[in-house]
């Protein structure tokens, strides 16, 4: 391997491998953009379309007329933000207790955690339709949210995160202040803790953003969903007649997650990788 | 809590900081971690029990539960269909599992090699994970569409007969899973990447020493020690793949005729989770519908173990 590593002809032909590579994981970007920039009629003619076109801004006419784009994109936005405060504060706090407080049961309690972790979601679908059901959220983002606030995966990550990044000394230090649990947490384990926190809520915001299966079930009313729904329901109505404008939605539903990603790339990728490499 | 209060020593011992108390006096902590674990109990273990239950009787969600024993199981094991949407499940994994990581590990390589633009390239390489299934399955259907995609264009392009891919059995199952695929590479590309920078760059030079060219070094140095890391890898892809749902539902629901959850003509594209959902939410067959997620549960535990076990087995030897 490390021969390759000279410049010269190995590596220009591992570069052009590599942007081969990056050509095809850009495809599709690409293609979406040619396809929401052209209007029914020219994209179903010969031959197929390979350059952007000139009809983008009627097809973004079109989508607003047809779906309310911007409500259910407030929809997806509270859902994700809501969820991933939720989930930074609950999964940060459970996490710091498990990995710096010895306390009865402490290990039987992380186990079920790990337990917890595997259980598939379809399992309790049926069942968590109907207790919301029966208490009103069904058709509500209140269904989304509360079963949401607080994960294993982010406790589990967190805690792991936790134990290597806040030192002991620091701990006992806060404690001969006088600092009670609450202090310790607030005052000096987050500080310690933001690039990981970075990672969660990050995280944790795209995988809301995201998800489409639950959504799918508990949103009843066809008027008021998420995004990724609203997009879906457009596929299954109009996705044989009017391909540009369904394609435009799809590209503008990627934005606010691309702008998100582009801010915390070096953060995800860095730290997704690591966690993987350690479990 | 007698249980909780035999464990206590054991996990007392592990950190040194804080006094030996009971439980009482550590109120504070387990109101800390309160949160997560009733927001368990009742959207996870009360669902999850409940299920259970659900699965030996018959219910349409409205009227009086019918006590129904075991024959909903009986039922399930000579369904024709289930056993249908397994197959579909199975070989969509593999024609999607196998080229990822084979593509996954080639790429991680390169990357590895690289010196120059790294990070641009991890960056290019891992979009594809962020973006919503939703969006690509809108964007993958164009491309594998009959009339004006890509791929019949290139297939024209080269003097090859056009494919109907959405509506022929083979070509879904190929579409769900070039789309998978296109979806995960990268990501786990830089999971094997960083499985990579693990290993200590003076075996390279060592085996170089010792006369092994690329490939062999590949085989005898690189793949062994990144067993784990394919492990981590493969029981990922495993327990999501045979999961799978948002794809098939959005690629195939213009085309499928008579539920949004059939999975294209002849149900050709139903995964086991999509079954589940024609059973569950379009027949209202909530005592099936438990019973199905059941089977779902046993195949992908299954399936995991005899993934563990392969990986696991050739290490030993």
């Amino acid at each position: 391997m490390a021969s390759i590593k000279g410049s010269g002809r190995r590596g220009a032909a591992l570069h052009a491998s590599l942007i081969i590579g990056v050509l095809l994981s850009a495809f599709p970007f690409y293609w979406a953009v040619v396809m929401s920039t052209h209007t029914s009629s020219e994209i179903f003619s010969y031959p197929p379309k390979l350059l952007p076109g000139s009809h983008f801004l009627q097809n973004v006419r079109n989508l607003f007329d047809t779906i309310d784009f911007f409500g259910s994109m407030g929809n997806s936005l509270l859902v994700a933000t809501v969820v991933t405060v939720l989930v930074l504060f609950f999964d940060s706090l459970a996490a710091f207790v498990f990995a710096k407080f010895p306390f009865p049961g402490r290990r039987v309690l992380f186990g079920l955690l790990m337990l917890i972790f595997m259980v598939p979601a379809q399992l309790a679908a049926i069942p968590q339709f109907v207790i919301m059901s029966k208490i009103g959220w069904i058709g509500s983002m209140t269904a989304l949210i509360v079963p949401a606030a607080a994960n294993a995966f982010g406790i589990f990550w967190m805690r792991q995160y936790m134990r290597s990044a806040i030192h002991d000394e620091l701990l006992d230090a806060a404690r001969l202040d006088g600092a009670r649990f609450l202090r310790q947490y607030w005052h000096v384990a987050l500080p310690v803790v933001r690039p990981g926190l970075a990672f969660l809520g990050i995280f944790t915001f795209m995988g809301q953003w995201n998800d489409y299966a639950w959504p799918l079930i508990a949103l009843t009313n066809p008027d008021n969903v998420t995004l990724q729904v609203a997009l879906s329901q457009l596929n299954g109505t109009r996705g044989t007649t009017d391909y540009g404008m369904v394609m435009t939605g799809a590209l503008l539903a990627l934005i606010p997650l691309l702008i998100v990603f582009a801010v915390g790339a070096r953060q995800i990728i860095g730290d997704l990788a690591k966690g993987a490499v350690r479990g | 809590m007698a249980v909780v209060e035999r464990t206590a020593p054991p996990a007392a011992r592990q950190v040194p900081a804080g006094p030996r108390k009971g439980w009482r006096a550590h109120w504070h902590l387990y109101a800390a971690i309160s949160p997560f674990y009733l927001l368990f109990l009742a959207f996870g273990l009360i669902p999850v029990g409940f299920s259970l239950y659900l699965s030996f009787h018959r219910w349409d969600g409205l009227g009086a539960m019918e006590w129904a024993g075991l024959t909903q199981y009986q039922y399930l094991l000579s369904d024709s269909d289930f056993w249908q949407s397994i197959g579909t499940t199975l070989v969509i994994w593999a024609l999607a599992t196998f080229p990822m990581i084979f593509l996954a590990m080639v790429t991680a390589v390169l990357l590895n090699s690289a010196v120059r633009f790294k990070n641009a390239y991890r960056f290019a390489y891992f979009l594809p994970s962020v973006t919503s299934v939703v969006a690509v399955a809108i964007v993958f259907g164009s491309i594998f569409s009959t009339d004006f995609g890509m791929v019949n264009a290139l297939l024209q392009a080269v003097g090859l007969d056009q494919v109907a891919w959405l509506n022929t059995p083979w070509g879904i199952k190929i579409a769900i899973a070039t789309l998978m695929t296109w979806q995960w590479t990268g990501y786990n590309a830089i999971i094997f990447l960083a499985g990579l920078q693990t290993v200590p760059g003076d075996l390279y030079e060592a085996a170089r020493i010792d006369g092994a060219g690329p490939v062999q070094t590949f085989f005898r140095v690189t793949l062994p020690l990144l067993r784990p890391t394919l492990l981590f890898v493969l029981v990922v892809s495993t327990v999501t793949g045979l999961q799978s749902f948002s794809e098939p539902q959005v690629l195939l629901q213009t085309t499928a005729n008579e539920s949004t959850f059939a999975g294209g003509p002849d149900r050709a594209g139903q995964t086991m989770v999509l079954y589940f959902f024609q059973q569950t939410f379009d027949n209202n067959d909530f005592g099936y519908g438990a019973a199905v997620a059941w089977g779902i549960f046993l195949v992908v535990v299954l399936f995991s173990i005899i993934n563990w076990r392969l990986v696991q087995r050739r290490g030993e030897q």
